[in-house]
């Protein structure tokens, strides 16, 4: 097997698992650039998975193939609706940010698996009809041999995230409303000085994050999982906050380590085919984003720094 | 009543407490609201807790990891550490245990501490990481505890496949000299599976209480959580006690494995999930006050809300996740205790 049939198994593999992981790192860019950590991603991503997937099950029947779209959309509004809790607690209640992360966590998969015990009176949900498909982009794949790598058999959602990712970064570096977000998280009370309001801005922030890991989950679920249950969301908030960390708080830098990520996870199961890695214990394969994640941390993959008022609620009026 | 809101020690306590019955209020509003019957609910858990000498002996056996989960995370924010890597450490722990107890031939009395000690010993490495991490690089624990959590989990269920694979997903079981198991407990209490390793977790928390409060050491970690500047202007060494506190904390971690693998379950499976033990841990040492006495209190209700979780579901047909829930939402009443607070100085405020 030559080098570029291998490049032609693997590259669409990442870009099939990185697109959850991408909206999810990016939406963690929003939230600890404006100053409040967020380590609630994983149950944002739960709860949009669990709202995409019930809404594509609701409207499948009226709406057809569109359906699980406006899962997904929904799964935006309905995780960016639950992140309140969180901005509540960090901003207004000054809790502290880990601990109401751990609790959305909790919150996020107790309230979904509640409701979907009520609803189908089992512990998950049927499978939907319609999922985001693989397409062949038009033009695009018929260019040979990046053609056949880049642009065949890929989910729009994944050419979408890595356009996002480009916004995202428009936004955060070069509008005055990106500013505002990172003086924020780097300095809150020179920003205060300066008139920003930061409760207000940090909100924002908090909001943006639950809405881009809720369409994290909901892509999640309705092109790879394609039901919800209790396990459909397993360590994926986890692994993209990783991502977030690996990716230095940059939105770009975000998006090449979910890619990469998404390669990692998706290598352990699709490893079997290349020659060289099917040598490897599948279980290295697995824990690589971690070690990396921590490596980075530690300087030895370059210094990840946080934002500089990162986690710390921000009381007016004290020094 | 308002001196005794005053008292910042009474209302440390009623913090808690107040957030444990909130939880509890909130639980019964979402029964209602989904259309179950609270009381039924709630009468159906309270006979899964106390109901008879098989559940009053299970909500025992709950307590012990929840315990010791409770004991490494409370440890650790006594110093100033945020522990959310107790779920690692657990399982870390749980496979030493297992592998210890089913490797070896040797007497009890030898054999079964041996086991618990190489548990809290796996336990303290995987706390060494994060912690050496912190105390040269200062790098964040609970990024990097995260981490070792996924390691841990994928770690260990590659090491059972390998070396202890017993089939079924299970390694094999752990020698009986190994074992906290015990045929007295299971028989007094009608066949639960209550096990010796209960004893073990208030020895630890005596000796969490013991170290912290009591002696020079534990005062020197407790400073350096507080304030590790003045604590370096004083002498201590600050890296040190960082790391001590991270190694302390992780071997509790490690023992709330040894409780699993040595008394509930006996073998370990190949985990595809986590326990939630761990994070467990983060509401009980919270809802505690991260105090060894306030987390063996917060370890009971816990345990008993997770052994009786099923039995409400099977006779009050509440599913059992809204346990969770419940507990989720204690987690968050006590994280934003300046809401209890602010409550409180307005019921003081308007006495006056």
């Amino acid at each position: 097997m030559d080098f570029l049939a291998i490049l032609s198994i693997i590259i669409p593999a990442a870009l099939y698992t990185g697109a959850p992981l991408i909206l999810t790192a990016l939406g963690g860019v929003f939230s600890e650039r404006s100053g409040v950590v967020n380590i609630g991603l994983e149950g944002l991503m739960v709860f949009g998975a669990f709202s995409s997937i019930l809404t594509t099950l609701y409207i499948q029947d009226m709406v057809g193939p569109a359906s699980p779209w406006i899962g997904i959309l929904i799964a935006g509004i309905a995780s960016g609706i639950f992140s309140l809790l969180h901005a509540v607690a960090s901003v207004t209640l000054r809790a502290d940010q880990t601990v109401s992360g751990v609790a959305i966590n909790f919150l996020a998969l107790g309230l979904a698996i509640f409701l979907i015990k009520k609803i189908f009176n089992k512990g998950q949900t049927d499978f939907i009809d319609y999922r985001i498909n693989k397409i062949n982009i038009p033009i695009l794949s018929d260019i040979p041999i990046i053609g056949k790598m880049f642009f065949s058999m890929v989910p729009v959602t994944s050419f979408l995230a890595i356009i996002v990712a480009f916004i995202v970064w428009y936004i955060i570096y070069k509008t005055p409303f990106g500013l505002r977000l990172r003086s924020v998280g780097e300095h809150p009370m020179a920003a205060d000085t300066m008139g920003i309001n930061v409760a207000r801005m940090r909100y924002t922030g908090v909001i943006i994050s639950g809405v881009f890991a809720g369409l994290g989950g909901g892509v999640f679920a309705t092109s790879i999982s394609g039901n919800f249950s209790a396990g459909t969301i397993s360590g994926q908030g986890f692994l993209a906050l990783a991502a977030m960390i690996f990716g230095k708080w940059h939105p770009l830098g975000a998006l090449g380590a979910a890619l990469f990520f998404g390669l990692a996870q998706s290598l352990s199961v699709i490893g079997g085919q290349i020659p060289f890695i099917q040598d490897f214990p599948n279980v290295i394969l697995t824990i690589i984003p971690y070690v990396l994640t921590i490596l980075a941390l530690a300087g030895f993959v370059g210094r990840a720094e946080a934002p500089k008022a990162n986690g710390v609620p921000y009381i007016k009026g004290k020094r | 009543m308002q001196r005794l809101l005053q008292n910042e020690k009474i209302v440390n306590i009623l913090i808690p407490v107040m957030a444990a019955v909130l939880g509890m209020v909130a639980g019964a509003i979402i029964m209602f609201l989904g259309g179950y019957d609270p009381v039924k609910g709630y009468t159906a858990l309270w006979n899964g807790i106390f109901g008879s000498p098989r559940s009053i002996g299970e909500t025992i056996r709950a307590m012990s990891p929840l315990i010791l989960a409770g004991l490494a995370v409370g440890f650790a924010f006594k110093t100033g550490l945020f522990n959310i890597g107790v779920e690692g450490q657990l399982l870390v722990g749980w496979l030493a245990s297992v592998w210890i107890g089913y490797a070896l031939n040797l007497p009890g009395i030898i054999h079964l501490p041996l086991a618990i000690i190489a548990a809290a010993a796996a336990g303290a490495l995987w706390g060494l990481v994060p912690g050496l991490l912190k105390a040269y690089f200062k790098v964040h624990e609970v990024i990097v505890t995260i981490m070792m959590n996924y390691i841990a989990l994928y770690v260990t269920a590659d090491l059972i496949k390998r070396f202890l694979y017993a089939g079924n997903e299970k390694s094999y079981k752990v020698k009986e000299s190994a074992s906290l198991a015990s045929s007295f407990l299971a028989t007094i209490t009608d066949n639960s599976r209550l096990h010796y390793g209960i004893v073990v977790a208030i020895l630890a928390a005596i000796i969490m209480w013991y170290l912290l409060e009591k002696t020079t050491k534990g005062f020197e970690l407790r400073a350096v959580g507080f304030n590790q500047h003045a604590s370096s202007y004083a002498g201590m060494s600050v890296k040190k006690n960082i790391i001590l506190s991270m190694v302390i904390s992780g071997a509790f971690g490690g023992m709330a494995g040894a409780m699993e693998g040595l008394g509930t379950f006996q073998n370990m499976t190949v985990l595809s999930a986590f326990t939630g033990t761990g994070f467990n841990g983060i509401a009980v040492a919270l809802l505690g006050a991260n105090h060894a006495f306030g987390i063996i209190l917060a370890a009971a209700l816990f345990g008993g809300l997770r052994t009786a979780a099923p039995q409400m579901s099977f006779n009050a047909n509440v599913p059992s996740e809204l346990i969770d829930i419940v507990i989720a939402l204690i987690i968050f009443f006590v994280a934003s205790s300046y809401l209890i607070r602010l409550l409180l100085t307005r019921l003081r405020k308007e006495g006056k």
